[in-house]
């Protein structure tokens, strides 16, 4: 196997412990968000493999893939930055942050991804943190009350190698490690 | 306005997080209560409160788990919705973070109510901080023997395993969210048969959301007597509200069931931002009908809401002031039905995708006399004709803002143009 190996082979395996022996399809999310915390994405070998592990065909896996919004199928950036428009942050100015993080990132207009790769920054649904609009998430880490300005201050944090601290919770410091956090498989110290 | 602070009385204590800070306050003490009582007695009990489910349907909980079958000869299953997405709606966010404990220790409760001994918490994937918060405080309970093979000393198993979503508004429904848990795509089911008697890996099961099951431990502790002393008699207890938009002070907050919405806007909310003038709100997020000014002495409970043409859903208050358009602002939450439809229906997946196009070139300026009648249109035939309510949420944001600002869409068309478009943009907190 090209994605699950080794150590992640291992990892792949205490994922399916989780969960019941009759019913190991429901490993299915975490897997994929192992495949995404090796290679950054969920590739087309990583569907087939993850496949392979539950005994069900690659399109049944690729259905699942394609329907949650957390999964990325396609190249994605080092970081990625989400920024809430729903309605209460938008009623705090929730459109010029996401302007403000496109034009930062360097994206072209119509695209999601920063041409030196760095950068995803996708237009998101509510994020449960509307006491603090506009809400932003960077590698799915919370940062409140976001301007503008803010903003582009958190891009260039990013961009000069940093590591901006959230608003609750620890930082991860990449898409790659947020996935692997998603997958449960990081142990975060008690704060 | 002075509520029993309840669900929140622990949130000026920053130990409660920690299992013994938790239960140092008392935590736990409704669990090693539970143990000793039989499955049937924690059922009347929490009928007896009248608690209904704080996820939006506000169905009686102590039904809810009274339909579970006990002699299928399959396990029974407890499943916590922690998927809160709907837009507006944040308080189960700040409910774990601050005391992820009392969340298990309901969560035990209701799975001895039923005789289970394997739970799933069903996190929100974007929530990704507060399930790390979640599972840590599984792991303190597994080491103080509140889960496990032996929950407090009772010699009953209960286990938890927590799951986390991949971002699917849909996912908070809860036959879409069995399926997702099943590792299938997220899309509802046809009921029946009904979770309480086929629903994850076809067996019974529970689901409630966070805010219902953080209510059960006090139930058990204080009395269905107690319980009822607050709210009214229908909806008694407290709720969490969240109230965000065009406020002074956006946030969570506990009220009691029947508080009238001028209080929560004007005491706890600090009044309209910058001494704006309410124009429209949501009582329950996006998916509930907006109300107006005219409203704004409705009391907040389920059946003062139904009354006014509305519904308590999540009790997520977006408030909008005089500087919002509501063609705007209903293009916006159409969008999100639009982009979290999960395509299973027609009217759904289409309705809300044209409804968005119609709104936004009302908004644009290039909307045709015939696009207000459309949307009339386009609201009743989405309304009740899908499989789950998602479509509803859409036909709401419709038929709402048209019932109640039908002269602004009317002013769109005429004036070619956003009427508010040069309208002052009211400063925004920096």
């Amino acid at each position: 196997m090209a994605v699950f190996d080794g150590s992640v082979l291992d990892d792949a395996r205490a994922i399916l412990a989780r969960y019941p022996d009759a019913h190991q399809r429901s490993a299915i999310m975490p897997l994929l968000y192992l495949a995404q915390s090796v290679e950054g994405m969920v590739s087309p070998d990583a569907l087939r493999e993850i496949g392979g592990l539950l005994g069900i065909t690659t399109a049944e896996v690729e259905a699942v893939a394609t329907f949650y919004s957390m999964y990325r199928l396609r190249p994605t950036g080092t970081h990625v930055v989400n920024v809430c428009t729903n309605l209460a942050c938008k009623l705090r100015g929730a459109e010029a942050v996401y302007e403000a993080a496109h034009e930062a990132a360097g994206i072209a207009h119509g695209e999601e991804l920063s041409a030196d790769g760095l950068f995803t920054v996708h237009e998101e649904e509510c994020l449960g943190v509307c006491d603090f609009a506009p809400a932003v998430q960077v590698n799915f880490c919370n940062h409140d009350l976001v301007t503008p300005a803010r903003m582009r201050e958190l891009i260039g944090e990013l961009r000069a190698g940093e590591v901006p601290a959230p608003a609750r919770g620890p930082a991860f410091p990449s898409f790659k490690a947020a996935s692997r956090a998603l997958a449960g498989l990081e142990e975060v110290p008690a704060s | 306005m002075t509520t029993e602070a309840r669900l929140t009385r622990n949130w000026g204590n920053p130990e409660a997080v920690g299992i013994d800070g938790y239960v140092a306050a008392g935590g736990y003490e409704a669990l090693r209560t539970a143990v000793g009582m039989t499955d049937a007695d924690i059922v009347e009990q929490v009928k007896a409160s009248g608690l209904r489910g704080r996820g939006g349907a506000g169905f009686p909980t102590g039904m809810k788990w009274g339909f579970v079958p006990r002699d299928t000869g399959k396990p029974t299953y407890v499943v916590v919705n922690f998927d809160e997405s709907e837009p507006g709606t944040c308080n189960n966010r700040e409910l774990v973070e601050r005391e992820p404990h009392r969340l298990l220790e309901g969560t035990a409760i209701a799975a001895l109510a039923i005789g289970c001994e394997t739970a799933f918490l069903y996190v929100r994937g974007e929530y990704l901080w507060q399930s790390i918060v979640l599972e840590r405080a599984v792991k303190e309970a597994y080491a103080k023997g509140f889960l496990g093979a032996d929950v407090a000393g009772s010699g009953k198993r209960i286990d938890v395993v927590l799951h986390r979503g991949a971002g699917a508004y849909i996912c908070g429904e809860e036959t879409a969210l069995l399926n997702s848990l099943e590792g299938l795509r997220g899309q509802p089911r046809l009921r029946p048969p009904f979770p309480a008697v086929e629903g994850l890996y076809a067996s019974p099961t529970v689901i409630n959301n966070v805010e219902t099951l953080m209510n059960v431990p006090d139930i058990i502790a204080r009395g269905a007597d107690w319980f009822r002393e607050v709210g009214t008699e229908k909806s008694p207890g407290t709720k969490m509200v969240t109230i965000s938009g065009k406020v002074e002070r956006p946030g969570n907050y506990e009220i009691a069931l029947g508080t009238p919405f001028r209080s929560v806007l004007e005491e706890l909310g600090g009044g309209m931002l910058g001494g704006g003038t309410l124009k429209a709100w949501t009582p329950g997020g996006s998916s509930t009908p907006m109300l107006t000014a005219a409203h704004i002495d409705t009391a907040l409970d389920y059946e003062s809401l139904a009354a006014a043409g509305s519904l308590l859903g999540t009790a997520a208050i977006m408030v909008m002031d005089e500087t919002d358009c509501v063609v705007d602002c209903a293009q916006r939450m159409v969008a999100f039905y639009a982009h979290e439809s999960c395509g299973k229906c027609t009217p759904c997946r289409e309705g809300s995708w044209w409804a968005t196009r119609v709104l936004e070139r009302l908004e644009d300026g290039y909307g045709k006399p015939a696009d207000v009648p459309l949307m009339h249109d386009m609201g009743k035939n989405t309304l009740f004709r899908a499989f789950c309510a998602l479509a509803d949420g859409t036909a709401a944001v419709i038929n709402s803002s048209l019932q109640h600002f039908a002269e602004e869409y009317e002013e769109h068309v005429r004036l070619g143009r956003c009427p508010l478009r040069e309208a002052p943009v009211v400063e925004v907190a920096s």
